[in-house]
């Protein structure tokens, strides 16, 4: 894992002290609100409906057991007992006072965290694959590469004012967990004929009022030209993206009104320019950055055990619900005999992605004792434990069931992505999570859920789809229609490689609808696969959405 | 037009340091309790007392006008964004002004 050296400690301890002297100078009214806002903003620090609300950034979604023990801290000491891990990798806490914000920043700054840049019209946190350095199918680890753009972006002088917030994902392997082609920039990493390391670049992909699907906009590109590649890319959408109105402002417009191949041609000719100025010390200095960060990401050395795990199989035999958790919430590991596991934080009746902060902490004692001392946070909303043996899953089994965190629904139906929605939101137009807490009721039997299979509802309480709804297998949108929350379906949107964005299904339902609707929907899904191994995409993609559209709104059509 | 009759307005806002919800007074400062937020009953009332509260940055941030229905028990929010504003989290009746009453 990633440890700041001197530049990083130093440059994150001033900006806390710099923000500390910039709240003490709004609290005395030297600075006005419409002044402080952004500062506060650059910051992480947002005015929600009942408090401040601070995002701290989780870099590519991985931090140590230290790092998760500073959060149950934050949680704790100056927030309500809890924190919201999102959809990008972070954690909010949605109780902070203006006058503590300053003070918490210092001690995240001692655990090596900060919360910069998770606001405002610059390049935001950089997102990966959760499972990157454990997965199976991964060609290598993306994280030194995320580390290497988190270093680069950070405080980068000629990206800080962009025309709107920009996003970049980064996935080490061919199973997309990482949502690429639904960002900014998607980068998908790649071998060449020669064996050398690049990338897909994807750009011009995003959810929102505007949703699309990234365009490739390179088929490879080699890990020594991402820099100046990615510095290409954002400087041409610096010089174009439109400031004139904010809707239209992010590069997928860009993209989108000016034709792929017509940008590609600027890029490429900006990427010509800007290689010439990196190739010399500056290359060399970020290979050899590269060189270092990488050389903190080597891969854990795990001891050599058996494929099978006769502890697990036994424990499999006696123990259903262990067995039940073990086939959804685990996922096979580079190394035979170990296990990634997910952490679910979607047990039925709670807010997607909420831990307390006793959860917190036993999660950082579980990563000591049995995953090296390392946690991701899923854009799924989910801990995940990235190196546990087999042998230690029963017993990291029942420590989860000891602190409320055994839920075994990873990836099934009760895996509800869902964003804070108006209970906390103040740009919300709806609530989400009570939507989610209905239908996780509906869906809590295990044995249920696991009869449906893989399914993805996602759901976002505004337009502006931090929820993905419309990547969701059924995404569930949040609106006000005449003063009443009203939800809108979206079927068939697809996060992965084949990625997709779904499709309205009609009208918009009243709150208490979506749930009985999402239950004649799957009741339908059931009876049309061709088999228990179809998924649904698959059934959609077969029949198209009629049947599903008259499940959604059979009890309107019976009534007329 | 009958329910315009029986509706006032009220100015919310944040406050500055805790950032909870404040209502400006009937005395010209800021409560957290609804029912001694001032109420304006005309165009010309509500912007005065939106004027008032904007006089105020350094204790209030955001101040804007909300609609309450007048009822025997005081003010209440019609809309359901600041029915959740006045309350807190629907989903933690432990959290935010509504846990007073939990």
């Amino acid at each position: 894992m990633y440890r700041y050296d001197a530049v990083d400690a130093g440059y994150v301890r001033a900006r806390v002290a710099e923000f500390r002297a910039q709240v003490t100078r709004r609290l005395d009214g030297r600075l006005t609100e419409e002044e402080f806002k952004p500062l506060r903003l650059q910051n992480g620090l947002y005015l929600q409906l009942h408090a401040y609300m601070l995002r701290v950034a989780i870099p590519y979604g991985t931090l140590s057991a230290a790092q998760m023990r500073a959060l149950a801290e934050v949680a704790e000491r100056w927030d309500r007992g809890y924190g919201h891990f999102t959809t990008r990798q972070n954690i909010q806490f949605n109780w902070v006072r203006l006058a503590d914000a300053p003070d918490i920043l210092e001690y995240l700054a001692e655990a090596g965290m900060h919360a910069i840049q998770t606001s405002g019209n610059c390049i935001r946190n950089v997102t990966a694959d959760p499972f990157a350095g454990a997965a199976a199918d991964e060609i290598a680890d993306p994280r030194p590469i995320a580390e290497l753009i988190r270093q680069w972006s950070t405080a980068h002088p000629e990206f800080l004012f962009l025309p709107r917030k920009f996003k970049i994902a980064v996935t080490g392997a061919p199973n997309d967990r990482a949502v690429t082609k639904a960002h900014d920039i998607g980068l998908r990493m790649r071998r060449n004929a020669a064996g050398g390391t690049g990338f897909e670049v994807v750009i011009g992909g995003g959810l929102g009022r505007s949703p699309m699907i990234g365009k490739v906009v390179r088929e490879f590109l080699p890990e020594a030209d991402l820099l100046p590649y990615l510095e290409a890319i954002l400087a041409t959408y610096n010089l174009h993206g439109r400031r004139d109105n904010k809707y239209k402002a992010r590069i997928k417009i860009l993209v989108h009104e000016t034709g792929l191949d017509r940008l590609k041609a600027e890029i490429e000719a900006e990427f010509a320019r800007r290689k010439a100025r990196f190739a010399g010390p500056e290359q060399a200095r970020a290979a050899g950055e590269l060189a270092r960060i990488a050389a903190q990401f080597a891969p854990p050395v795990l001891p050599e055990r058996p494929e099978v795990s006769a502890i697990e199989a036994r424990a499999r035999a006696i123990d259903p619900a262990f067995a039940l958790w073990a086939d959804s919430n685990t996922r096979p590991h580079r190394v035979p005999g170990h296990a990634i596991v997910t952490v679910s934080l979607k047990a039925p009746g709670e807010a997607p992605g909420d831990a307390s902060a006793a959860q917190i902490r036993a999660l950082a004692d579980l990563a000591d004792r049995y995953a090296l001392g390392e946690l991701r946070i899923s854009h799924m909303q989910n801990v995940i434990l990235p190196h546990v043996a087999r042998d230690d899953l029963p017993a990291l089994h029942a420590a989860l069931g000891r602190a409320g965190l055994a839920t075994a629904n990873a990836g099934l139906i009760s895996d509800i992505i869902a964003c804070p929605g108006l209970d906390y939101c103040a740009l919300a137009t709806a609530r989400s999570i009570p939507i989610a807490q209905d239908i996780a009721r509906r869906f809590a039997a295990p044995e249920a859920a696991r009869t449906i299979g893989q399914f993805q509802i996602k759901i976002s309480g505004c337009i502006n789809a931090c929820g993905h709804h419309h990547v969701g297998h059924v995404g569930i949108l949040g609106l006000e229609k005449g003063g009443v929350e009203t939800y809108q379906i979206t079927l068939g949107g697809d996060p992965g490689q084949t990625a997709a964005i779904g499709t309205r299904a009609g009208p918009g339902l009243a709150a208490e609808e979506v749930g009985p609707a999402i239950e004649r929907l799957i009741a339908t899904y059931l009876d049309l696969r061709s088999g228990p191994d179809e998924p649904f995409l698959d059934t959609y993609r077969r029949l198209g959405a009629a049947p599903f559209r008259a499940a959604i709104y059979a009890p309107a059509r019976d009534a007329a | 037009m009958t329910a315009r009759a029986s509706t006032a307005r009220i100015v919310s806002a944040n406050d500055l340091l805790a950032g909870d919800v404040i209502y400006l007074a009937r005395n010209g400062g800021w409560t957290r309790r609804l029912d001694e937020a001032a109420l304006a009953h005309s165009d010309a009332e509500a912007g005065a007392l939106l004027a008032a509260a904007e006089m105020q940055p350094d204790v209030a941030v955001g101040p804007y006008l909300a609609q309450v229905a007048l009822e025997r028990g005081g003010p209440r929010p019609l809309h359901y964004r600041e029915v959740f504003r006045t309350g807190g989290p629907s989903n933690r009746p432990d959290l935010g002004r509504q846990a007073e009453l939990f």
